[in-house]
């Protein structure tokens, strides 16, 4: 197990993470963060946070399960969904932008965009992920990233937060384990 | 889960998993697209040798939410009116590569019958059978009981130590039978009341309480009372003297619904027989789960219908 992230990284990576939204948005005016639970969802609610002690004004923040719309139901076991939570303001008009931990396939993001277009219309959506490890199967890019990590397809990609992972803060990682290294 | 076809062989995390699914197809019924992906490509049967309106319906609608296509079959006008049996009505919906089926029959056992008989390998949903068992109601109730104690906390939660009282018909009721064995799985406790006619002889084998006297069960203030209808096409016997009679002994009348707890849940599996087992204004009382539990009835056969068909074909889960 190769520790790429450390808990002053990902505090660095969403602060980063939070001014070049704030930056490429022109304020935060207008944005809803979506987490897709479980860790997207405590990201987007970290991303909120740091975004409020930039900008001053708070940004909404839901939670987005696509359990229901991935491609590989019948591939895999089923497995319960996540609650899906939509800010009470919604999101039509709005620019959306949704959070992930590991960034891979793009399946995930594209069964998102599915559940998205259910629910309303935003203006823009974009994407913020904690790690980029490549492998993309879909045209699908994010739009902020918090480290790119080249890794081989064998290999597995641990991240541990302290709200979802039962961890202590300072214990927070990223992790890469596993492949022919 | 490869079928659903009874609640006392339904384990513990099973149910939770269910209900705490139904919480989240709740959410998408509350949506202005209230569709899902999830089961396209995949057809459901609903195979109805009883009638039954609204239980086919919530089924159906369950199906189509989740973007299934549906087909309804009801005895009446069918091949059974021409004689056809249900192994070959299993057989003949096997060769039409259906996925799953809905099956409401009149004989006890009959889902059972057409999940293992080797007939058809579709995943089977009982939607009651005789005097069996109906577990999707039991589910609904379930779900209903625990959104109305814990509200948006509900999920992971049983319903442990709620005392619930069922009233009536139990000797013809699935209902009562389905729904003893899943709140007893959950934690709650279950006292039946109804005069001696119609329970069934082994009732004092279940692991429930037995009254007779529907008074008293009221001052004993439940969480939960709920009513089975009766069922006047199962009434091949004289089971109580009149409809008069059993209304002042054993219906909610305005008197009784008076003396109940403010928070006591009401509720009944439809279709009520208002003035019979419930008075109007206990039907339409604010402790009235009634509509609710239809309602509910579709996000739990929609969660039902998701575990059982969205895993990979061959399931050994």
């Amino acid at each position: 197990m190769r520790t790429v992230l450390q808990a002053p990284d990902i505090q660095r990576a969403i602060t980063r993470i939070a001014h070049e939204i704030v930056e490429s948005n022109r304020g935060s005016s207008d944005l809803v963060l979506l987490g897709i639970p479980t860790r997207g969802v405590v990201l987007a609610h970290r991303l909120a946070a740091a975004l409020e002690r930039i900008d001053g004004t708070a940004v909404p923040v839901g939670a987005l399960d696509v359990t229901m719309y991935r491609d590989d139901l019948t591939r895999q076991p089923t497995r319960a969904p996540q609650p899906t939570e939509i800010p009470a303001d919604g999101i039509d008009g709005r620019v959306v932008v949704l959070v992930d931990d590991v960034l891979m396939s793009g399946r995930t993001i594209r069964a998102a965009l599915a559940a998205l277009a259910d629910l309303g219309r935003p203006r823009a959506v974009r994407l913020a992920v904690l790690a980029d490890r490549g492998h993309r199967e879909l045209p699908i890019r994010p739009d902020f990233v918090g480290k790119n990590l080249p890794t081989a397809s064998s290999e597995r990609v641990y991240v541990r937060l302290a709200d979802s992972d039962g961890v202590e803060a300072a214990d927070e990682s990223v992790a890469i384990d596993g492949g022919e290294s | 889960m490869r079928h659903l076809l009874s609640t006392a062989d339904l384990a513990r995390e099973d149910a939770i998993r269910i209900l705490d699914t139904a919480e989240d197809m709740a959410e998408v019924s509350s949506r202005e697209v209230k569709k899902l992906p999830t089961l396209r490509g995949r057809t459901v049967v609903n195979l109805f040798f009883e009638d039954s309106t609204r239980t086919r319906m919530s089924f159906e609608v369950a199906a189509k939410r989740l973007s299934a296509d549906v087909i309804n079959f009801s005895a009446k006008g069918s091949s059974v009116s021409k004689g056809e049996s249900l192994k070959d009505t299993a057989q003949t919906l096997a060769a039409m590569g259906i996925d799953g089926v809905v099956v409401r029959h009149g004989a006890s056992g009959a889902a059972h019958t057409l999940a293992h008989a080797g007939w058809i390998d579709a995943h089977v949903v009982n939607a009651g059978d005789g005097t069996h068992e109906h577990p999707t109601q039991a589910l609904l109730d379930a779900f209903t009981i625990r959104r109305r104690l814990h509200g948006a906390a509900s999920r992971g939660r049983d319903l442990d130590g709620i005392r619930v009282t069922i009233v009536g018909d139990v000797l013809h009721s699935r209902v009562a039978r389905s729904n003893l064995w899943l709140l007893r799985t959950l934690g709650a406790r279950v006292r039946f009341v109804a005069p001696a006619t119609l329970l069934p002889t082994a009732v004092g084998d279940w692991p429930a309480e037995v009254g007779y006297d529907l008074d008293a069960a009221i001052d004993a203030a439940p969480e939960v009372v709920m009513m089975l209808r009766i069922q006047s096409e199962r009434m091949h016997d004289t089971f109580f003297p009149g409809e008069r009679e059993y209304a002042r002994e054993w219906g909610l009348d305005d008197a009784r619904l008076s003396r109940l707890p403010k928070t006591t849940m009401v509720m009944h599996p439809g279709p009520m027989n208002r003035g019979l087992e419930i008075s109007s204004a206990a039907a339409d009382d604010p402790r009235s789960t009634i509509l609710e539990q239809v309602a509910n009835g579709v996000s739990v056969r929609m969660s039902v219908l998701y575990h059982l068909l969205a895993g990979p074909e061959g399931d050994a889960e």
